[in-house]
């Protein structure tokens, strides 16, 4: 009996000071996310033809999980995320999200990556009230859900905004490019960027000699190569994705034939940055780890987070860029969405976004346009020196840098 | 109209590209035409040859010849042990379809695991240099890459035509039993075949890394084509095989330079359709 009650004693003089500990702790340790995980489910490509880019956006989700949790999760509860593959094809990705929404009953839904998938998970959340934050549909017409949320800012017609970015670059060099080929991809996001493009030069009175599209996966760019050459414009504009550009870059040289001045629409960054043909392409991008950006908040802590997991994760390319922002800012909408409307019912968390203005790694974002898009941010970076710099527009350049012309 | 230069640059580009058709559908077309068995993971042993000759090059500079030195009797021993699962399950020609497709996927999560799905090129300075001839560029690597390719069918073709094991392995494809009987050892001899096989997937695999993009899921990519060009070329036939590859590359070649580069993939498909209906007696 009595040594029962010692261990009684004890064990209520150390519940004691546990309790003593816990209140003087710094705030920080008290605000720590408890009770049950909120979980949310989403697909990427771990597998397949998008998988190369889908790994970016794994890290990045990961990274913003432990972030929330870190802080105080989504209404003081940790949150949970729960990643499925999706193997990169929309009929997959349609039967997880179901499965993730009925079977698994998860909290809240993530986006999946790009374009098709999105659209596939899509019809999903829609037939369940389910909010979705996205970070890589690159045709913003197509998502007419009502409680669908952009996380890049594309803005609404981004193939007539973002030409218009480009030739505004290009009438800014000393001699401006009077004619312009387009060379690309058939992947949808792709081709309907070159389509846009197209138009505005030609309103612009850039001369477009040659249009070609070819299929995703092409292997062969020697014919393109040859016909690009023979066209010799002043502009080569490519609507490509991951190595196309390396590759085609790479047919025209074998044909003794470098491009004045080349845009590459989706490239794999690295490898394009790397590449002898790389040098002074410009490129499409939203953000890169360089002033004004790293200013923004959580920004730096997150970028060395991502070059230490991407490096970690055998990734030939460990800089954040905007694939990986993209993801940041998803969570970062869900998350001031959640805690915003202090609540994990999807109509709500809805409505708090339309009426708000979240922070983000892209800056300040809002969702009241066309398609809930925001206010365009897509712009222009360039090869300098084996790395990407933000050349355009000139509000986005870091001090000392600027548009280097060929 | 495209000019003369045009159409010119595009038939060279394009009967280069079919050597690697050509050097691909070599060893599938050995295993399907001799052996009866459809081997899908010929093109994922390319593909792990690819990996292992872009980790040698850039990891430990290992020159792409020596690679492909090291590389290739590895592939061969692949060949040989995978053969061996064939041989004890008996496995027939329409199993060998599904079980290689198993094979494929294995490897294709293999090299994911180890390389990741992100994209990896194996960069050298000779990968972007051409000869000058005329008005032409032809580029070096891919010169090459057809002429390891001729050599191989050509030699293939001859050693399955003028030496004992060759004969023996077209007599015992035409009827095993027969063959037996005049005392062909079928079973070594399909070993042989299967290692032949795996090696030239190596050989491919060499030049793959250094012409092509390397992810994972570009094992599929040639899927298609290369079948088309099998059987374009006569199962078993290894000169029809390249002469397949070339004029499959040549026709989409010069379908991109004229029509547009959408057009390539139809091609393949569209020229095997044409000459299944003409039915030549060489088919």
């Amino acid at each position: 009996m009595n040594h029962r009650m010692g261990a009684w004693r004890r064990r209520h003089v150390l519940g004691g000071f546990v309790g003593l500990a816990a209140l003087g702790a710094p705030a920080i340790v008290r605000a720590a996310p408890s009770g049950a995980p909120v979980r949310v489910g989403g697909t990427l490509s771990l597998t397949g033809f998008l998988a190369q880019t889908a790994i970016i956006h794994k890290i990045a989700a990961e990274i913003m999980v432990e972030d929330i949790n870190s802080r105080n999760g989504f209404i003081g509860r940790p949150v949970e995320y729960i990643m499925l593959d999706d193997q990169s094809k929309p009929d997959v990705a349609r039967s997880l999200y179901e499965k993730l929404i009925t079977v698994d009953k998860v909290d809240l839904i993530m986006g999946p990556y790009a374009t098709a998938p999105i659209l596939a998970a899509m019809g999903v959340a829609q037939r369940y009230g389910k909010v979705m934050i996205q970070s890589s549909m690159g045709i913003p017409h197509l998502q007419t859900y009502d409680m669908a949320f952009p996380a890049t800012p594309f803005g609404p017609e981004p193939d007539k905004t973002y030409p218009n970015v480009i030739l505004d670059a290009m009438a800014s060099l000393p001699t401006p490019p009077k004619s312009m080929v387009i060379v690309t991809s058939k992947f949808p996001s792709a081709q309907f960027m070159a389509k846009g493009m197209r138009l505005e030069a030609e309103k612009r009175g850039v001369k477009v000699p040659l249009y070609l599209e070819y299929e995703a996966g092409n292997r062969d760019f020697g014919a393109i190569a040859a016909r690009v050459k023979e066209a010799n414009a002043d502009f080569l504009w490519v609507g490509s994705l991951g190595l196309e550009s390396n590759q085609l870059l790479e047919a025209l040289r074998k044909l003794d034939y470098t491009p004045k001045t080349s845009f590459h629409l989706y490239p794999a960054p690295g490898p394009l940055a790397l590449s002898p043909d790389g040098n002074l392409v410009w490129c499409s991008t939203f953000l890169e780890p360089d002033e004004p950006f790293m200013s923004r908040p959580g920004m730096k802590k997150i970028a060395e987070l991502y070059k230490e997991r991407a490096t970690k994760a055998n990734l030939p390319y460990a800089i954040i860029d905007a694939q990986a922002a993209g993801m940041v800012a998803a969570w970062q909408i869900l998350e001031a969405g959640v805690n915003g409307a202090k609540s994990l019912e999807d109509k709500q968390i809805a409505a708090w976004l339309k009426k708000n203005v979240v922070t983000t790694v892209y800056g300040p974002t809002k969702f009241d346009g066309l398609y809930n898009h925001g206010e365009p941010a897509q712009l222009i970076r360039q090869v300098q020196d084996k790395k990407w710099k933000v050349v355009w527009p000139k509000q986005f350049v870091a001090p000392g840098v600027k548009l280097i012309a060929t | 109209m495209p000019s003369g230069t045009l159409l010119g640059q595009a038939l060279i580009s394009g009967v280069l590209a079919g050597g690697m058709y050509g050097l691909l559908a070599l060893g599938l077309s050995l295993s399907w035409g001799l052996l009866r068995l459809v081997n899908l993971s010929h093109f994922a042993l390319a593909f792990l040859a690819a990996y292992l000759t872009y980790e040698l090059g850039t990891t430990y500079h290992v020159a792409p010849w020596w690679a492909a030195a090291m590389v290739v009797p590895v592939m061969l021993m692949i060949g040989l042990a995978q053969h061996w699962l064939f041989d004890r399950f008996k496995v027939n020609e329409l199993a060998s379809l599904l079980i290689t497709f198993s094979f494929a996927v294995i490897l294709e999560v293999a090299i994911q695991l180890y390389w990741t799905a992100d994209y990896r090129r194996f960069e050298t300075h000779y990968s972007t240099m051409s000869i000058k001839v005329g008005a032409f560029y032809i580029p070096v690597l891919e010169l090459a890459l057809c002429m390891v390719a001729g050599v191989l069918a050509w030699g293939t073709w001859l050693w399955l035509r003028k030496t004992y094991v060759g004969k023996a392995l077209r007599a015992a494809a035409e009827d095993a039993d027969i063959a037996a009987a005049y005392g062909v050892d079928h079973k070594k001899l399909a070993y042989l075949l299967s290692g032949m096989g795996a090696a030239y997937a190596a050989i491919a695999g060499t030049f793959i890394a250094l012409i092509a993009t390397l992810a994972p899921a570009q094992i599929w990519a040639w899927l298609g084509v290369v079948f088309a060009v099998v059987i374009i070329g006569r199962l078993g036939n290894p000169l029809g095989a390249l002469l397949a590859g070339m004029l499959i590359g040549a026709s989409e070649s010069i379908a991109m330079a004229i029509f547009a580069p959408a057009w390539a993939p139809v091609v393949s498909f569209s020229v095997l359709i044409a000459i299944l209906l003409w039915d030549p007696e060489w088919l």
